[in-house]
């Protein structure tokens, strides 16, 4: 991606250019341990028009440094290489299974007078480990979402199957993969909690309870309003993928439609049905149609124990989404998707409108003063908990923050040097610009405040930070 | 058919007393309920028997001719006979009292008395042909005196004790009902009176208006003010000879030529209906264990048979009519208008959750939103008596009585010990049912603004956590579902073994209960996070109060040299601030903290004192 950088060269303008996915693969070392055989080990690289020599060098190389540095350290291999041009990252996602991913460390193209070839400068520092190191690990734990581990495919249909499967998600998933907008929030893979009364919270508790009895096929359920989490009967690693896979990926495409006007064709049909608006956005668009498909995309939880596959029903009316899912053994019919219609419609309905109206009487009550006039990222490492007033949107596509990068760097240095130690800590840093930075981190909590105070001192930003601690975070133990 | 079904019995031990004959006389007094064997007219004997053995009362009394009616005043103080159709003879039964005989006649000319009612222990009323007299006896003048007539053409009474109502069968043709209220010793005419709801019934054989040939009864609601109402219509569905009683709130009507009773409750309102029909709550059943043919017409909860000899009180039996009515809604709303229902509304809870009679999640919330509801009224009952007895006798007129707590208030302990403990022990029920069930109590309660007991969020943990549903749980408490308490953070403190979450969300409901600051500081000490616990104490500004030893013990322990000193720096800095002087006092027992200070810092780095 291709950035217009602020500092301009008199005249000639610098081009900024914003890391990017280099090469991405996995192998397994050993597949193709005999000479001659190494290509044997190469699952799946991208991109495929890559001369087959260099992909084995590649990865040979990897596979070396892996091995180097587990000489130091027998129980943590090296997680990165850092080169002038780019930046390796090294993932052991099953035993023997290495995923690799290299990015291009971001540069900026400083013209020449004179006709000469520009000179390029490589910000090798920019990019930070942790952060890279997260992407490459949700692409993973995607991966196994819809796919399951690499070792059950391989007892199911050897490696073929493998890099079957490698392919057909991979291909399409990498060119989701926008390496210039990932932060801190992909370091934490945190999941936004919708904030709700007790009563109501209640009242979504006993309707996910009855339609689980009524439908007894359904193993686990999970509601969303807003395209925030209130309830998840997965357990908490499962629901942090499958979340983000919702958030960042089927919401976003089912929300185009619902924002184009009345009369756009992008709108999608209306079922006669107007008792409700409960509609299905995985499976059949429409239940009314006779050719309806009755499938559902299947996922796999609990990978490390019961290792289940399920289908992943997704329905939604107005804001409220919920997920209901079945064992991938049980085939669905027609008939089980109108009965859920027919359930879940109308009482989805009432409940998606109850909650609206509550949030709208709480936000009524809380009044806009405790909106936060500051940007902070707060995380618990506790329940995953995530909150954000510096990204406004986040999709797959963009996302959208309103600070400076420089910034959200020093979000990101400073998550780096919390997770070095297991001690309460607080960093404060005065930023180039006029900004602070601040930094807490009190148990499993951590918290990043920017403010924007020119001639403040430190003494004047600690007491902010304590306001905001005050105002914001009262009913949780925060140390200040 | 099994014994389990019959819904209605006789009581156990039953009145028994000599049966009619030529000798014998027997008369019923509905007040006192007391039976009367009255034989050759008292001068062999009178036997009185009461529903209770103490209440028996044997006695002569000359015989002057045929007693028509004899009663007790209330409190068996003075005993009317009436033997003549023109008067009323009284005989005192109060101690030191003389036992002769007095008499009175009516007041009005060529009137004949019909009978006569005791409203109070001193107060009578005499009911004749021409209207009604109410007298006030003076058993130590053995005189009466008039306190008030009413001169009004009268067929036929009744009377109703419990609520000192008369009502009269006026105009010649018997078509118009007039009711009078007595209170205490004024009498009311009806539109003065209050009388909470009181109703007259009405047999009628077949029903003009309707092509059905069915008898009905029609209920008369007798208002406060203004002329009665008709209120509701009981649907027989028969026809035939019938009787009626009513037993605890119910109209119980038996057939005679089936020898089957039925039930009616005019509360069960029916839907989509004005007035009220109601149809029998639960099919025709016999009385147990007898099926006595009840010729005579009984009132109240009586049944009497003066042939036999026997009179019984009828009662409803509760648990049978569990399995006649399959509707759990309408059960419950019947049970709980009953007198003696908690132990069958909670084995009705209990047959819902286990079993192969387990009801639904929706028959399981309503079953609870009806229960906590009557709760509901109940405690805002409560409380509203508890305001205006605070506030005292002035404000208001009237004296507020105390709500009574009948059995169908069904608080949380009720709940916990007799079904819901039991059932989350359960083998054989899933584990999603019982916090389905658990989750939807908490709900129903909190719909009503009732506070959830902590014992029932300890049952909803204790079953998330035996099933390692720790997800669930961390869940919960983030969204406030299980509210916070000392115990529960307590509880919550006590699974960072196994859930190493639940210390943050204790942490963090002791921090909310703003209450709790001393068991946060021994929460982050035992953590040997001293730093912390300092910080945390200091930001809530009770950094004054704390033992400096209890500190500085945590941070010798921690073996952090640096971590002592600036603990050992901080009470230093604390002493010199609040006694002028960096030392400690005696009375902290620091000593050996100040002596392992000097070996480590030497003693130079002990804090000098202030100089100004």
């Amino acid at each position: 991606m291709l950035m217009i950088s602020p500092r301009m060269a008199s005249g000639m303008q610098e081009k900024q250019y914003t890391p990017s996915l280099l090469s991405f693969f996995v192998y397994n070392p050993s597949f193709g341990s005999r000479e001659g055989e190494e290509e044997k080990k190469i699952l799946f690289y991208h991109p495929s028009e890559v001369e087959k020599n260099e992909k084995i060098r590649n990865v040979g190389l990897c596979e070396a440094i892996v091995q180097f540095t587990r000489t130091f350290c027998p129980t943590k291999p090296a997680k990165s290489l850092h080169t002038q041009k780019n930046r390796q990252f090294f993932f052991e996602a099953e035993d023997s299974f290495w995923i690799v991913m290299v990015v291009r460390n971001p540069m900026v193209e400083k013209p020449n007078k004179d006709g000469r070839p520009p000179t390029i400068e490589y910000q090798e520092e920019e990019i930070l480990d942790t952060v890279y190191g997260a992407v490459l690990r949700e692409c993973y734990s995607m991966y196994k979402l819809f796919n399951g581990t690499f070792g059950r495919a391989m007892e199911a249909g050897g490696v073929e199957l493998l890099m079957q499967k490698l392919d057909k998600f991979f291909y399409r998933y990498l060119q989701t993969l926008h390496l210039q907008s990932c932060d801190l929030l992909d370091v934490f893979g945190g999941i936004a909690f919708f904030p709700l009364d007790k009563m109501t919270y209640l009242k979504i508790q006993s309707f996910v309870n009855r339609v689980e009895e009524s439908l007894s096929l359904i193993k686990y359920t999970a509601f969303l309003y807003n395209d925030q989490l209130i309830w998840s009967g997965l357990e908490q690693d499962d629901m942090r993928i499958l979340y983000k896979y919702l958030t960042t990926s089927l919401f976003p495409r089912h929300s185009e439609p619902e924002l184009a006007g009345r009369d756009s064709p992008l709108r999608p049909e209306v079922a006669g049905n107007l008792l409700h608006y409960g509609r299905f956005l995985t499976g059949p668009a429409n239940l009314k149609d006779p050719e309806a498909k009755f499938r559902f995309p299947r996922i796999f939880v609990n990978t490390e124990d019961s290792y289940e596959e399920l289908h992943l029903i997704v329905y939604k009316a107005m804001s409220a989404a919920v997920c209901f899912m079945i064992s991938a053994s049980v085939e669905l019919t027609r008939e089980f998707c109108e009965q859920l219609d027919g359930l879940v419609g109308p009482q989805l309905t009432l409940l998606a409108s109850d909650i609206c109206e509550q949030y709208n009487v709480n936000r009524r009550i809380s009044g806009p003063d405790k909106e936060p006039q500051f940007k902070f990222i707060y995380f618990n490492h506790m329940n995953l908990a995530e909150k954000s007033t510096i990204h406004m949107r986040k999709t797959a596509s963009v996302s959208l923050t309103s600070v400076h990068p420089d910034l959200m760097k020093i979000l990101g240095d400073i998550n780096c040097d919390f997770a070095r130690v297991d001690e309460d800590e607080e960093i404060i840093v005065k930023a180039m610009t006029d900004y602070w930075v601040v930094g807490k981190k009190s148990d499993q909590r951590e918290l990043y405040v920017i403010l924007n105070q020119k001639n403040a001192n430190l003494i004047e930003v600690n007491e902010e930070v304590k306001r905001l601690c005050a105002t914001q975070f009262n009913n949780i133990f925060f140390l200040d | 058919m099994s014994e389990e079904h019959y819904y209605l019995e006789l009581c156990e031990n039953p009145v028994q007393f000599e049966n009619a004959s030529s000798v014998n006389n027997v008369f019923f007094d509905e007040a006192n309920k007391q039976v009367f064997a009255v034989r050759s007219g008292g001068a062999t004997g009178v036997v009185v028997k009461g529903p209770e053995d103490k209440s028996s009362v044997a006695f002569r009394m000359d015989d002057k001719g045929e007693v028509k009616c004899i009663k007790f005043s209330i409190g068996n103080k003075i005993l009317a006979v009436q033997r003549t159709p023109k008067s009323v003879d009284f005989i005192n039964f109060i101690p030191d009292y003389p036992h002769l005989e007095f008499s009175q006649e009516c007041k009005m000319k060529n009137a004949s008395i019909l009978g006569f009612c005791w409203t109070n222990w001193n107060e009578i009323v005499f009911i004749t042909d021409q209207g009604i007299e109410f007298y006030q006896v003076l058993p130590d003048k053995r005189s009466l005196k008039l306190l008030k007539s009413q001169s009004i053409n009268v067929n036929w009474y009744m009377y109703c004790p419990e609520t000192a109502v008369i009502l009269l069968s006026t105009t010649f043709q018997g078509n118009v009902l007039q009711p009078f209220a007595f209170k205490v010793s004024v009498v009311h005419f009806v539109s003065n009176g209050s009388y909470g709801q009181l109703y007259v019934m009405y047999l009628k054989h077949h029903s003009r208006t309707t092509d059905s040939p069915c008898a009905e009864v029609i209920l008369y609601q007798l208002p406060r003010e203004g002329s009665c109402k008709k209120t509701n219509v009981l649907k027989l569905n028969t026809t035939g000879k019938f009787a009626l009683n009513v037993v605890d709130n119910l109209v119980v009507v038996h057939h005679q030529s089936t020898q089957t009773s039925i039930i009616f409750d005019i509360k069960l309102r029916e839907p989509d209906c004005a007035l009220n029909v109601h149809q029998p709550v639960l099919p025709p059943r016999s009385i147990h264990p007898y099926r006595i043919p009840l010729t005579g017409c009984l009132t109240c909860s009586v049944c009497s048979s003066s042939v036999s000899g026997y009179q019984w009180y009828l009662q409803v039996k509760l648990p049978p009519t569990v399995n006649l009515l399959q509707d759990k809604g309408k059960l419950i709303d019947f049970l709980l208008r009953r007198r003696d229902c908690k132990m069958v509304i909670l084995s009705v809870c209990s047959q819902m959750l286990n079993g192969e009679d387990k009801g639904s999640l929706p028959v399981v919330a309503t079953v609870f939103d009806k229960l906590n509801q009557v709760f509901k009224e109940y405690l805002e009952a409560e409380q509203t008596y508890t305001v205006a007895m605070e506030s005292g006798p002035s404000r208001g007129s009237t004296a507020r009585e105390r709500p009574v707590r009948t059995q169908a208030v069904i608080d949380q302990s009720d709940m916990y010990t007799h079904v819901l403990s039991s059932f989350t022990e359960k083998k054989d029920v899933s584990h999603k049912f019982i916090i389905a069930v658990l989750m939807e109590y908490i709900r129903s309660l909190n719909q009503v603004q009732i506070t959830v007991q902590h014992y029932l969020y300890e049952l909803v943990i204790k079953t998330l956590v035996h099933h390692s549903l720790f997800y669930m749980l961390h869940q919960f408490l983030q969204y406030h579902v299980l509210s916070d308490s000392k115990p529960l953070a307590c509880l919550l403190l006590s699974l960072e073994g196994t859930y190493p979450a639940a210390h943050q969300l204790s942490l963090d409901m002791l921090k909310r209960l703003s209450t709790a600051n001393d068991e946060i500081v021994e929460v982050l000490l035992s953590k040997q996070q001293v730093l912390g616990a300092l910080r945390f104490i200091r930001s809530v500004g009770g950094n004054d109060n704390i033992s400096a030893r209890k500190f500085l013990d945590a941070a010798l322990q921690t073996a952090d040299q640096m971590l002592f000193y600036t603990i050992f720096r901080f009470f230093e800095q604390r002493n010199l601030r609040l006694r002028g002087s960096p030392s400690f006092n005696p009375g902290e027992h620091c000593e050996e903290h100040v002596v392992y200070f000097k070996q480590v810092f030497g003693e130079q780095a002990l804090m000098k004192q202030a100089t100004v």
